[in-house]
């Protein structure tokens, strides 16, 4: 079996987000890039199948849309053990032009498990993966917390509003995860460094697509208003200006 | 031309969100000239589906098949694409959980349509249509334009009020067929939550964190919790450490919330923890450090011991509720 692992290129989570050029874009100075904490998490799932002989998963391949400016994060993931990368080179521009992008990677390679995160850090679009699903006519789940091979067969579970189902899927299909797929990131060793400069990143040129949306300006979140402290001594009054002030229980 | 909204039910029943969803399609209508259609997969009573009539549904359609009781992405998105066509929608509205998130995509790809994920506010804007949507994981919001002649967009929960007046929709029936070879997921086994006040849908979270010291001194929070009607979370460490189970996870890595009003104890308010929660109405931060960053996000706030403090809060709510 071949696992693709999609990743994203985003800012650290810790970043303050600032906006350049009349806040149509995001000031990218002093930006630390990461994988994408989802990715990450998948990527170290698909490792651990690989580890693991009983699951018949021989290899683990990751895939990005982006430009040559991502190159460290690919690197990261190879380090991290990925066996090896393909690179779409362009701007990533809308959810529909990167899953047409890596449905066409898909269509070539052939591989029986697609994983993407549930979202994006950055774009927050909840998208790519089920749209790489429709466009290879082939199932998805998303939603999911955990996945095993068992027998064979991917067994995965989902979480639903209130709940939990284990669903069943015969290969190739998506899987969109999320909390629990695994618990911590894998991390890079010295070796996986060192063997990650010798691994291939196959470079792609993209298919010529529209995107169907833009972003044409960013906004700050609506301030809130300052903090109103209430003394420790007298919690109660907090109850009565949640009660006859936010009017919120 | 019409407006398109997917009301999602739990057991024939719909929820808050899908009546919000209903008056903001409503809203959409409006700035569009044009009609509201709501969709419903699954067994749901004809008083209730009449209630997304007062909400804003012009027309109300139920469909019941049996190879829709469980949720396949690739089934759904062919069902519902399908009546957008046939009723002519050129904006589908539905929500932004789970089930929307899985659905979606597919139906974007379907009909070549833009998608806007995770909008709050009316549109922006008809001509082009443009939403204002949530990235940056809550660090800054978007003009988002969508250039297709269909749009979908999915609604962050709770962020638009539903407004409701009587009104006669009209339901329709309707069988339609399922292409068998599209359900290729099959659900071997549900484990329910019961009982309790789900994260995702309470109007109130009391949520609490490292600050809290150990499992051992949840009990007085659960209880304020109980007496304010509310749903219980708690920040990542927490739940890593198994003080809490996972479900009540909430930031970045963990659920993503909007109530109306959130409760932290003992949170610092790290930017990862505030991704999943900023977007609540009201934060009260009980903490006792004055400077933690958690402040900054609330609108109410008390520096002291949360040991001290939760116990106080019980009786006070005892006693507004005599
Ligand atoms: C990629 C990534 C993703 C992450 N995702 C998430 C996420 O989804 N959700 C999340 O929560 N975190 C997440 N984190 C972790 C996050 O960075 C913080 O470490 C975490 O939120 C801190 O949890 P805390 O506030 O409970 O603990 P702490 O930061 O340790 O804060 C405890 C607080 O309790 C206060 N306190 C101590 N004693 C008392 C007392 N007696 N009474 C009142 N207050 C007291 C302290 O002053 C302090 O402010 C993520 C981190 C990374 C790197
Ligand atoms: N540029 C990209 N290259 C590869 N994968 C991506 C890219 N953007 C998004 N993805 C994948 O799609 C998931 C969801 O992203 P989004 O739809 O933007 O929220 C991410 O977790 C990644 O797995």
């Amino acid at each position: 079996m071949k696992i693709l692992v999609c990743i994203s290129n985003v800012p650290d989570t810790t970043t303050k987000i600032k906006f350049a050029e009349g806040n149509t874009s995001i000031d990218t100075t002093g930006i630390q890039w990461v994988i994408n904490p989802w990715d990450e998490l998948s990527l170290t799932r698909a490792l651990e199948l690989k580890d693991d002989a009983t699951s018949g998963v021989k290899s683990v391949t990751v895939v990005h849309v982006g430009t040559a400016s991502s190159e460290p994060t690919i690197r990261k993931a190879l380090a991290i053990g990925a066996d090896d990368a393909i690179r779409v080179n362009a701007e990533s521009s809308d959810a529909w032009f990167v899953a047409a992008q890596i449905a066409e990677v898909a269509k070539k390679e052939q591989f029986d498990i697609i994983i993407c995160g549930i979202e994006s850090s950055d774009f927050n679009g909840s998208a790519v993966g089920g749209m790489i699903s429709e466009f290879l006519g082939i199932p998805s789940v998303s939603a999911v917390s955990s996945l095993k091979i068992e027998n064979g067969q991917p067994v995965m579970t989902r979480e639903i509003d209130g709940g939990k189902e284990v669903v069943n899927v015969q290969a190739p299909f998506v899987a969109i995860v999320q909390k629990g797929i695994a618990k911590e990131p894998r991390i890079a060793a010295m070796r996986g460094i060192m063997m990650a400069r010798t691994k291939p990143v196959k470079l792609m040129e993209p298919l010529a697509i529209e995107p169907l949306t833009q972003i044409i300006e960013f906004e700050k979140p609506t301030p809130r208003a300052a903090c109103k402290y209430i003394d420790a001594d007298n919690p109660a009054q907090l109850i009565d200006l949640l009660q006859n002030e936010a009017k919120v229980i | 031309m019409s407006v398109l909204v997917y009301t999602e039910n739990w057991e024939g029943k719909f929820k808050k969100l899908s009546f919000e969803l209903v008056s903001y399609a409503s809203g959409v209508a409006k700035m569009l000239n044009t009609t509201v259609t709501a969709v419903s997969i699954g067994k749901v009573e004809d008083n209730e589906l009449k209630r997304l009539g007062n909400c804003g549904a012009n027309k109300i359609i139920n469909i019941i098949n049996d190879q829709l009781i469980t949720l396949d992405n690739q089934a759904y998105a062919s069902v519902i694409s399908d009546i957008s066509k046939k009723e002519n929608a050129t904006v589908i509205i539905i929500s932004n959980n789970n089930t929307g998130k899985a659905i979606a995509p597919r139906l974007s790809v379907r009909l070549k349509a833009g998608v806007g994920s995770g909008v709050s506010r009316l549109p922006l804007n008809i001509n082009p249509f443009t939403v204002y949507k949530r990235t940056y994981s809550g660090n800054a919001f978007a003009h988002l334009v969508i250039k297709s002649d269909v749009k979908i967009l999915t609604l962050a929960q709770n962020s638009f009020d539903l407004i409701e007046t009587a009104n006669n929709a009209s339901i329709e029936n309707l069988n339609v067929s399922v292409d068998g070879s599209l359900v290729k997921t099959s659900v071997k086994d549900v484990q329910k939550q019961s009982g309790k006040i789900l994260l995702t849908d309470a109007d109130i979270v009391v949520s609490g964190g490292r600050g809290m010291k150990s499992p051992d001194n949840w009990p007085p929070l659960v209880e304020l919790a109980t007496l304010l009607g509310a749903a219980t979370a708690c920040s990542r460490p927490v739940s890593d450490e198994g003080w809490r189970p996972h479900e009540e996870h909430t930031g970045q890595t963990g659920k993503i919330i909007a109530p109306n009003l959130y409760i932290a104890v003992g949170i610092s308010g790290a930017t990862q923890h505030l991704a999943g929660i900023s977007s609540s109405k009201f934060i009260v931060a009980i903490n006792s450090d004055k400077d933690a960053p958690i402040f900054q996000a609330a609108q109410y706030g008390i520096v002291g011991d949360a040991m001290k403090i939760i116990p106080k809060l019980v009786s006070a709510v005892k006693e507004i509720r005599k």
